[in-house]
């Protein structure tokens, strides 16, 4: 299925996004989700430096995501 | 009705849920293991009027869904163990996301008590709670704690004794709309009617919420084709209507809930403030140039503690030792000859004490260590590491014990455990004996001044470090194409704000760790340094054929050593490890170097037939340089930093992975790397004379 949606690692440093959907497994869905990561949630990707992990915040936490991680998460961009 | 109460303390990671417990147990704590896995539990008493409070800390999660060890762990002690009270610590500036795992509980319908931790610094930021009518909405008790500064820990105690006493949850039901909640009530009914253990066991209306999230466990554990019927055909009607997975829905659904609760009860007065002071702190810390070279930094300066303020103490406690040693071969009844005599001081106090003398050094890295964790930069550390870590299929949180292993692989070993992964973890595992331990640097200390001109006894120390580390990467990345091959796990982990920690919270980590090091010494260091006295001191020669020769005391030890178990053994060896550049004598401290690192320097000592006490001194290295060559004595070195990590190591790697195939795999992988290694640098380092070169003759 073809989207427009953007993955969360292609948000730069400073920027909200706001969360689609999670593609991957039911674990990383359920711990993502456990985290704050829901549909509609309003995540701002404070640093996302080429190639390593990034720091965004959702829910006034800071959270590290690992490259990977970032692009199971599926956003448009706002 | 008896006076003990069993309360369980539960929250997400970083809510603050230790420090309530320190505040609430004080030093009365035990740390244990869970039956099977490997996760931490931590337990503690304390009494409140006339009754004695049992204290379970339950790892932190974010749920209780039955994915990671930690999760299972948590829920198994809430459903199993039925905690008389279960407390959940709420950290006040980030409710939202902290009442998640609130709601869970409340799901569960167990007795429930919520705890605001850090409100003052929540209140600072601009937030205004109504407690009550948080507590009306939730039908939960609540109670603000500054835990950190011990407030609240009166109100928090008598909290739990009322909520025991009354034992009557008043808890508010989540409602998930009418769809789910219709599901679940099918379930539910399906569950009744085909009279399941399981609804005896826990409660039914959670059973068949956690059957509609597709709960792997608790679907195995109903065994009944009506139930997954029933779930197959609710899960499908859910996914029709919303098109997404029900649990995604159901979790969507408690969020609705909490926001709703928090909308009346949580006032944000102030504008948000764009930055807080984690932020800023994080914007130096964590830069994308200088975060990497102020975390080097930082670690050169735990290092620096570590050597030069650890330094006095270790040698007062070396000196100790000796002079206790020296006390008791005085006293010894039946005087100095005695075998007894030399099993207390050569063997127990000698290798005991060999290991309780790096006490000073370890307390000071565990308290180093105990910072950066309480503080919150270690999330931070792991965040800059990932990027080099990943590169090696590793992340960054591997980093940590890895950095741990600098000080003993045995507590490293141990901190391999914060790594949810099990491939992850073992890779981990193998690895962390290449960190250069405490235990190596006698070693070093021993070599490379015999050796080598002052001007380049600072780089050849650090080359060796250096070395174990680009050996550690190598295997790293070798193992996880190999044995451990599998997609690098996620990675996500949750950078906490900055804290200033407490002290007590400080005292309590650096000994918990600690006493696990005196554990150690105890008794695997105990054991083994008895055997190995042993195997130096048996058999005996049979000192009435020397009679005719003046044999000195050192020369008498030199040929025990030699007709030694010990000795023949390093001259059995020898064959083998003679292409290295090494001689039986040499073999012979290796072999001793089996049970700790640094009882290569003692037996190096005996076998150049001088006393314990010299073997540190200038004498020992005069002797080395007359009959090895610089590169042998590099070669040594790199022998002892790569090759089988002391047995104390394989003990806890034995221990840790569940299995001595991990233990034998480790020992038999790091002595043929050593081996291999070290037969190239010496051959190669032959032919081009490089010894010499090195040090410019």
């Amino acid at each position: 299925m073809k989207d427009n949606l953007l993955h969360l690692s292609d948000i730069q440093s400073g920027q909200n996004a706001r969360l689609k959907k999670i593609i991957g497994g039911q674990e990383i869905r359920q711990r993502l989700t456990a985290m704050g990561f829901l549909p509609g949630q309003i995540i701002l990707v404070v640093k996302n430096g080429h190639p390593g992990p990034l720091v965004v915040k959702v829910k006034e936490s800071k959270i590290v995501l690992g490259r990977g991680m970032s692009q199971k998460i599926k956003v448009e961009k706002i | 009705m008896s006076n003990k109460i069993k309360v369980a303390l539960a929250g997400n990671p970083n809510c603050g849920k230790t420090t309530v417990f320190n505040m609430l147990t004080g030093s009365n704590q035990k740390v244990a293991n869970y039956p099977g896995v490997t996760v931490e539990k931590k337990s503690g008493k304390c009494h409140y009027k006339d009754k004695l409070i049992e204290v379970v800390d339950l790892p932190g999660t974010y749920c209780l869904s039955a994915y990671s060890e930690e999760e299972l762990v948590a829920r198994h002690f809430i459903l199993n163990e039925k905690p008389d009270v279960v407390v959940d610590i709420i950290d006040a500036s980030n409710i939202e996301r902290n009442l998640y795992l609130a709601v869970q509980l409340m799901e569960m319908r167990v007795p429930l008590l919520l705890v605001l931790n850090m409100a003052d610094v929540a209140r600072k930021k601009g937030l205004v709670f109504d407690i009550a009518q948080l507590e009306k909405l939730l039908g939960v008790r609540i109670i603000e704690t500054v835990a950190s500064k011990e407030q609240g820990r009166d109100e928090l105690l008598g909290a739990i004794v009322q909520s025991w006493q009354s034992k009557t949850p008043m808890l508010a039901t989540v409602r998930y709309g009418k769809e789910i909640d219709d599901e679940i009530k099918k379930i539910r009914q399906i569950i009744e009617e085909n009279h399941l253990p399981i609804a005896d066991k826990y409660d039914k209306g959670w059973v068949a919420l956690k059957l509609l999230e597709q709960d792997e466990e608790i679907l195995k554990a109903c065994q009944s084709e009506a139930v997954a019927g029933a779930v197959e055909k609710g899960a499908k009607y859910i996914r029709d209507i919303f098109k997404d997975e029900p649990e995604i829905i159901i979790a969507d659904r408690r969020y609705g809930f909490i926001s709703g609760a928090c909308q009346e009860t949580v006032k944000s007065t102030t504008i948000k403030v764009r930055h807080d002071i984690s932020d800023i702190i994080d914007m130096v810390l964590t830069h994308k140039v200088l975060g990497l070279p102020l975390f080097i930094l930082l670690m050169y300066l735990v290092f620096q503690l570590v050597f030069i303020i650890g330094g006095w103490p270790v040698l007062l406690l070396e000196h100790f030792f000796g002079w206790m040693g020296q006390g008791i071969t005085n006293i010894w009844p039946t005087g100095p000859d005695s075998i007894l005599l030399s099993l207390v001081v050569d063997g127990i106090i000698g290798g005991v004490g060999g290991v309780v003398a790096f006490l000073p050094n370890i307390l000071i890295l565990f308290a180093a260590i105990a910072i950066l964790e309480d503080t919150g930069y270690m999330a931070r550390a792991a965040f800059i590491m990932d990027r080099i870590m990943h590169k090696i299929g590793l992340h960054g949180k591997s980093f940590i014990p890895m950095l741990i292993g600098f000080g003993c692989s045995v507590p490293a070993i141990m901190a391999t455990r914060i790594l949810e992964n099990k491939r992850n973890r073992l890779t981990t595992i193998m690895i962390t004996p290449l960190m250069s331990c405490g235990a190596r640097f006698p070693i070093y200390a021993l070599l490379i001044p015999a050796f080598f001109p002052v001007r380049l006894q600072g780089p050849i120390l650090w080359i060796l470090y250096l070395t174990g580390i680009v050996i550690a990467i190598v295997t790293a990345k070798i193992l996880r194409h190999t044995i451990f091959r599998g997609e690098t796990v996620p990675f996500v982990m949750e950078l906490p704000p900055y804290r200033i920690p407490t002290l007590k919270g400080i005292v309590i980590h650096t000994w918990d760790r600690s006493k696990l090091y005196l554990q150690k010494a105890g008794t695997i260091i105990l054991a083994l340094s008895i055997l190995l006295w042993a195997a130096t001191t048996f058999p005996k020669i049979d000192i009435s054929k020397y009679q005719g020769q003046k044999l000195s005391v050192q020369q008498i030890q030199q040929l025990n050593l030699t007709h030694s178990v010990l000795g023949r053994a390093g001259k059995a060896i020898e064959p083998a490890i003679r292409p290295l550049g090494f001689d039986w004598k040499i073999g012979t401290a290796l072999i001793g170097a089996l049970g700790a690192k640094e009882v290569f320097v003692s037996q190096l000592g005996i076998v150049y037939s001088l006393g314990n006490e010299e073997a540190n001194s200038h004498t020992l290295q005069t002797t080395l340089r007359a009959d090895y060559s610089p590169l042998q004595g590099l070669c040594v070195m790199l022998f002892c930093l790569i090759s089988a990590p002391c047995l104390a190591t394989l003990a806890i790697t034995t221990k840790e992975t569940g299995s001595w195939r991990w233990g034998a795999f480790q020992f038999i992988m790091l002595t043929a790397i050593a081996y291999v290694l070290t037969l190239i640098v010496y051959q190669i380092g032959s032919v081009l004379e490089l010894g010499n070169k090195i040090i410019g003759v």
